[in-house]
This record gives structure tokens, C-alpha cells and sequence, in this order.
């Protein structure tokens, strides 16, 4: 591969996030890997969103770096960027734990306002578009040509004309990945995807996730569903109470102590214990 | 809404209105020998109070044989569905062809509410289409007039050449304004804009050397077509002498009413135009939910700011003519008053509604004109007309959106529930 001496994708050192005096994160490095999906996962309050936060420009860390790297080399030194520029420039797209799609204007419309930019420089600054000139509609017929292949993809062609708002709940978690692939990223950060879902449409997501890791696109996941984790995942992060307290394949994670101590309420001491017995 | 039994509820509502109407129905105040003496009314207060019992139980129990989701609004809301595709061509009609058959005043009236349809027009393009709520937007106004006004007193330019100057210069304030309150939201925004009304009319009543302060500027130069000017004799280079007309001051009447018309219809189009592209799209957007907008890359600073320039580029056309039209501006005429009205248009008309803006204003503005025998009422009528729209339409007239592009021909549209707001 070209990519070989390449740093990886996203390369997070040091992460440190303050509120006053609570510290939500504290010396949290890890990397996501080219064409890989990374889960990050652990207990509630663990500070998996404000670590997400941090990386999709919403926080400002009080300290560390994001170095997020393109496949042409191109560098983006996250934590200084403003928070519009690293979803159009360096290509980190994300969707929310709580849906955030515009529930007012239809599902079409949706994936249009996320091809924004290509869009908006194809109007001439707005004039020429108003008066029925330039490039415009060549750019809005490519753009509706884009969202209805989406829009295809997540099963939801025939809703195109519908508000966002009356999709029922699982199309409204398909149709904000959607949106967010509509910009084209290099990094999917989805907090908490399958939040909601039933047990099929949680197997669609999954497959969903499959295909877009296949399509170049790397995938961040913070998931409580340990069974879409473990399935999907290339690469597990664990963090307990702002600290990453483990790091590996989804098989490494499942027989690390500290992670079951973590889940499952157990002190540092009994969690060497646990390691202690676990080694032959 | 209540959860009170209707009985229970219209005897507290009934509580609630004894203790309002004793004091202010109940007791008369007669002029006696020995001063003023207080005559009570038992029979009054009674008969008010009984009043507000029966209309509670009469509203509690049609509540309660209704469907929750206001059937009875829906099926008025549909009948006007029906209209809606020929509501359009006959307002417009009328408003094309009404100076031919009516008198100077319904004129000067027709004016008058075409400016303010231009204003909510205007306006509706920040708070109904970006939601950001602004109290301010007669700031816009004053702008627009005054620029007009001392351009053409200092440099001897007229209206049309002077316009684009108005509209510009509006817009360069509404970009000052944006930029302080980008980071405010909802009441604070709202309050700061309201200031800003304020400072801009200050200033105007201050800065006399610039701006005459109280005694304001006249003889502000009238617009004119295509060089004819418009006065009453018909020498060369009247409209009347090129025509070969009588002079009339109806021209001149007429001839402001289509520049407004034509004026705000051009607000109008480029309104229409703007919502089906990005960046009109990217503004409801905003309304909807700015943090999904940032995370999709937009830039919100200049998405809000656009959106403040456009509004108060046509406040400022507005403010232009109005200087124009009048011939004489002073500060009084850029109250808080102007912006109230025009936003009290926007959202009786149903925010983001370019329909619901033109309804709003005939009602808003025409009505007070057209009801002059009925002055003495218009606070009371003011006030009945906003509880029954709060109980029927508390969303404005005009409601649903339309989409800005659909796959489907008969794409429907989209009910108000769905739609958000702005926080501001």
C-alpha cells in the first residue's frame, strides 16, 4: 500500500478536557487506523461524547493534540481547527446520541443542507443562482443524484418527500448517517447508533457500517451494544472515568480485566486479582 | 391544558374574573355633591362573571368532543388548501389592477400595506426562514430612509440611483449588527437587536448637524419614471405634459403604489428564489438545529449574517421609499412601534410564510383603516382577535412549509408540529 511510512488516520496523544476543576479526560492517546472501525466503549460518564467532542471540533481539549492525516498526506491539527472547518476540510463527519436531523424539512432536503459547500460555491456567491444563471443546476441535478443513491442505500427513497421529524425512529438513525456520508468524510464518528434500535435494525447498521468501512471511509463508534461491537469492530478503546484503561482486538477486550472490572463496578485491587488468576 | 373536570375549571375561571371585574366593572365612580362617590353594580359584575362561566364550560366541553389534534382548525385549514392555488393569482390580480378603480384613499391604504408587506417580507427571511428573532428591524428602516434621504439632499441624485445605495448601506448595518450577537440566542438576542433599534433612533434624534435630529429632513425629492417628474403642472418633462394628460395628484398616487408593489414583489421573488438553493435552505437549517449544521461543515458566522444583510437590505429599499413617498422623515416615524408591528405581521401570518405575510398585513394594517367607525373598540377587538388565535392558530395563519424541492410532483407539505422555531 501507498500508505505504508504514512502516519495513521487519526492519532489522538495526550487528550486532556477540564471543566473547572472535574476532569472529563486526562491522558488519553489512541489511534484509529485507515479503513478500520474504531469503537471506543465504557461505562456511562466515562467520557466517551466529550472525547468525540474534542475530535469533531464541539469541545476545545485543555490539552494534547488530534493529528488527523489524509491518504494524500494532507495534515490537520484537529484541536486548533474551528469546529465548521474539520467537517469541510479534514472530512470528519458525525452524528449525535440524542438525533439531531432537521425534523422540519424532508428527508431529501436533509442530505442537500449536507452538501452545503460544493453546493453553495456552484451558486456564484448566491447572485448568479437567483438569476437562473451558471453551473447551479448541473451542481443541485449531481447533488439530488448523490442523496437519492443514499437515500437508496438506507431504504428510505420512497420517504424522500416526507419531514425528517414523521420517520419513524430507526430511519431517523439511518437517515443521519446518510446525511453525514453526504459530505463526503474520511472519519464517520457515530455516537451511539444503535441507541434504540430493535435487534433487526441493529443487524442492518451493522452490515450499514460494513459497507461504508469498505468504501473508504473509517468509522469512530462510541456503542453500548456490546454485540454490534464486538461483531463489527477492528478496534476497541476502552475508557473508564476520563482514563484509557484498555486498548486492542475486540478478543483482547473481552478477556481484559480491567475492562470487567470496569463494567462491572469491581476496584483497581480486586481487578488484579481477577488478572492475577486469569494467568496461568 | 388543564386536566380539571369542566365544571371545577369554569368555577375557578369564574373566581379569576370576580376578582378582575369587582373592582374595575363594580364599582362606578359618579361625580356627587360632596366629591366623588362609589356606586356599586352587583348586577353588572354578575352577569360578566356568569358570562365567563358559561364560555369556559361551552370551550371545555367543545374541547372535549373534538379530537385532540384541532379537527375543527384542520377542516378551516383545508378549505383554505383548497383556495391556496387561487388565492395567490387573485390577490395579485387585485393588487395589479386596483388603483383603476379605486379612490386616492384606498390608494394611499393600499401603500401603506404594501409597505408593511414588504417589511414582513423582509423580516421573514431572518426570523421566519433563519429564526433568529430580531426586535429591531425598524433600525433597518431608518437606515434605508435616512440614506436615501441625505444622499439625495447632499448630492442632488434621485430615488432610483440613490436605492441601491439605501439597500447596501442597510445591509452593511445589518453585518454590524450580526456580528455582536452572533453568539446570542432567544431573549438575548431579542434584546439586543430591540437595543439596537433603539441606539439607531437616538442617534438620528441626536446627531443634529447630520441628521436635523427632531425637525428631521424634508423636501426629500419624489421618485421619478424614467426622468418624468410628477407635479401639478404639465410643462416638459411631467409625466402629465409627456402624456398629454391632465395633472393629477392620483398619478403621483398611483405611480407609488406600483413602485411599492413592484418593490416588494421583488422581495418576494428573490425570497422564493433563495429558498430553493443553499443558501435559503441552509438558513431554515439553522432554524431547525444550528449544532447539526456545524457538524455538516457550515459555516453558521457568515450562513447568520447573510441572513441579517438580505433582511435588512430590503428593510433598507422599504426605508427608501417610504422617504420618498412621504417627502419629509423625522426619528418619531422609526419607533419601536414599526418593529412590533412588522414582527407581530410575520408571526400572525405563520413564520416563514410568504402567503401568511400579505394575509397578516391587510389584517394587521388594512383593518384598523377600514373598521375607523369602530375605533373606540380596536384595543378590545386587538385583544379578542389574539385569544382566539392563540386558541385556534397559535402558529399563525399560514403554517405548513413547503418544501424547497421534492422528488414526487405532489410532495405534500409539511405541518407546523414538525417545524422548529429558531432559539434564536
Amino acid at each position: 500500500m501507498a500508505g505504508q511510512n504514512l502516519p495513521e488516520l487519526l492519532e489522538v496523544r495526550d487528550l486532556g478536557l477540564r471543566f473547572g476543576g472535574i476532569v472529563a479526560l486526562a491522558g488519553v492517546s489512541f489511534t484509529a487506523r485507515r479503513g478500520e472501525i474504531t469503537a471506543i466503549i465504557g461505562p456511562n460518564g466515562a467520557g466517551k461524547t466529550t472525547a468525540f467532542n474534542c475530535i469533531t471540533g464541539f469541545y476545545r481539549p485543555s490539552a494534547g493534540d488530534l493529528d488527523l492525516t489524509h491518504s494524500d498526506g494532507q495534515r490537520f491539527a484537529l484541536a486548533r481547527m474551528p469546529g465548521h472547518l474539520i467537517a469541510r476540510r479534514a472530512g470528519v463527519a458525525r452524528t449525535f446520541q440524542n438525533i439531531r436531523l432537521f425534523a422540519g424539512m424532508t428527508v431529501l432536503e436533509n442530505l442537500l443542507v449536507a452538501q452545503h459547500v460544493p453546493l453553495m460555491a456552484a451558486t456564484g456567491l448566491g447572485v448568479l443562482a437567483i438569476l437562473g444563471l451558471g453551473r447551479y443546476r448541473a451542481a443541485e441535478r449531481r447533488a439530488i443524484d448523490k442523496a437519492k443513491a443514499w437515500l437508496e442505500r438506507i431504504d428510505l427513497l420512497a420517504r424522500a418527500d416526507d419531514p425528517a421529524g414523521a420517520l419513524p425512529y430507526g430511519a431517523q438513525r439511518r437517515l443521519e448517517i446518510a446525511r453525514a456520508m453526504c459530505i463526503d468524510p474520511v472519519l464517520l464518528c457515530l455516537d451511539e447508533p444503535a441507541a434504540g434500535l430493535n435487534p433487526s435494525e441493529t443487524a442492518e447498521l451493522g452490515a450499514l457500517l460494513l459497507r461504508i468501512r469498505e468504501e473508504n471511509c473509517s468509522v469512530l463508534l462510541i456503542e453500548h451494544d456490546m454485540d454490534v461491537v464486538m461483531r463489527i469492530s477492528d478496534h476497541i478503546i476502552v475508557l473508564d472515568r476520563g482514563r484509557k484503561i484498555s486498548d486492542g482486538t475486540p478478543a483482547e477486550i473481552r478477556a481484559d480485566p480491567h475492562v470487567i472490572a470496569a463494567y462491572l463496578g469491581e476496584d483497581d485491587e480486586n481487578a488484579d486479582d481477577v488478572a492475577h488468576e486469569a494467568l496461568p | 391544558m388543564s386536566q380539571r373536570a369542566p365544571l371545577l375549571d369554569a368555577f375557578l375561571s369564574a373566581l379569576v374574573a370576580l376578582g378582575l371585574f369587582a373592582p374595575m366593572v363594580g364599582l362606578q365612580t359618579t361625580v356627587g355633591v360632596h366629591g366623588i362617590v362609589l356606586v356599586p353594580r352587583p348586577f353588572a359584575v354578575a352577569a360578566l362573571v356568569g358570562a365567563v362561566f358559561v364560555l369556559r364550560l361551552l370551550v371545555r366541553l367543545w374541547q372535549a368532543r373534538r379530537p385532540p389534534e384541532h379537527a375543527g382548525v384542520g377542516r378551516i385549514g383545508r378549505a383554505f388548501a383548497g383556495l391556496g392555488p387561487y388565492l395567490v393569482p387573485a390577490l395579485l390580480a387585485a393588487a395589479l389592477l386596483m388603483p383603476w378603480f379605486a379612490n386616492r384613499a384606498t390608494i394611499d391604504l393600499g401603500v401603506l400595506v404594501l409597505t408593511y408587506v414588504m417589511l414582513g417580507w423582509g423580516l421573514n427571511i431572518v426570523v421566519g426562514l433563519a429564526g433568529l428573532l430580531d426586535l429591531g428591524y425598524v433600525a433597518f428602516y431608518a437606515v434605508g430612509a435616512y440614506s436615501y434621504a441625505l444622499i439625495a439632499e447632499n448630492t442632488g441624485l434621485g430615488f432610483w440611483s440613490c436605492l441601491p445605495a439605501a439597500g447596501a448601506l442597510a445591509a452593511l448595518w445589518g453585518i454590524t449588527l450580526g456580528f455582536p450577537v452572533l453568539r446570542l440566542r432567544g431573549d438575548y438576542l431579542a434584546i439586543v437587536t430591540l437595543a439596537f433599534g433603539e441606539i439607531i433612533r437616538v442617534v438620528l434624534l441626536n446627531w443634529v448637524s447630520l441628521t436635523g435630529g427632531p425637525n428631521g429632513i424634508s423636501g426629500i425629492p419624489r421618485p421619478t419614471l424614467f426622468g418624468l417628474r410628477f407635479t401639478m403642472s404639465d410643462e416638459p418633462g411631467t409625466f402629465a405634459g409627456f402624456f398629454h394628460l391632465a395633472p393629477s395628484p392620483m398619478q403621483r398616487q398611483i405611480f407609488l403604489y406600483y413602485i411599492i408593489l413592484v418593490l416588494a414583489l421583488l422581495t418576494n421573488w428573490v425570497t422564493l428564489r433563495l429558498r430553493r438553493q443553499p443558501l435559503g435552505r441552509v438558513w431554515e437549517a439553522l432554524r431547525e438545529d444550528e449544532i447539526a449544521c456545524r457538524s455538516l461543515g457550515i459555516n453558521i458566522t457568515t450562513t447568520k449574517l447573510t441572513a441579517f444583510a438580505v433582511g435588512a437590505c430590503f428593510g433598507g429599499f422599504a426605508g427608501a421609499f417610504f422617504a420618498t413617498r412621504q417627502g419629509f422623515i423625522s426619528p418619531e416615524s422609526f419607533t419601536f412601534m414599526e418593529s412590533a408591528t412588522v414582527l407581530a405581521i410575520v408571526v400572525l401570518g405563520g413564520m416563514g410564510s410568504q402567503l401568511g405575510v400579505v394575509l397578516a398585513a391587510l389584517v394587521m394594517i388594512g383593518g384598523p383603516e377600514m373598521f375607523r367607525p369602530l375605533a373606540d373598540y380596536r384595543m378590545l377587538i386587538f385583544g379578542l382577535a389574539l385569544v382566539v388565535m392563540m386558541v385556534l392558530r397559535p402558529r399563525g395563519l399560514v403554517t405548513e412549509r413547503r418544501p424547497s424541492v421534492t422528488l414526487r410532483r405532489n410532495a405534500g407539505a409539511i405541518p407546523a408540529a414538525m417545524i422548529a422555531e429558531g432559539r434564536g
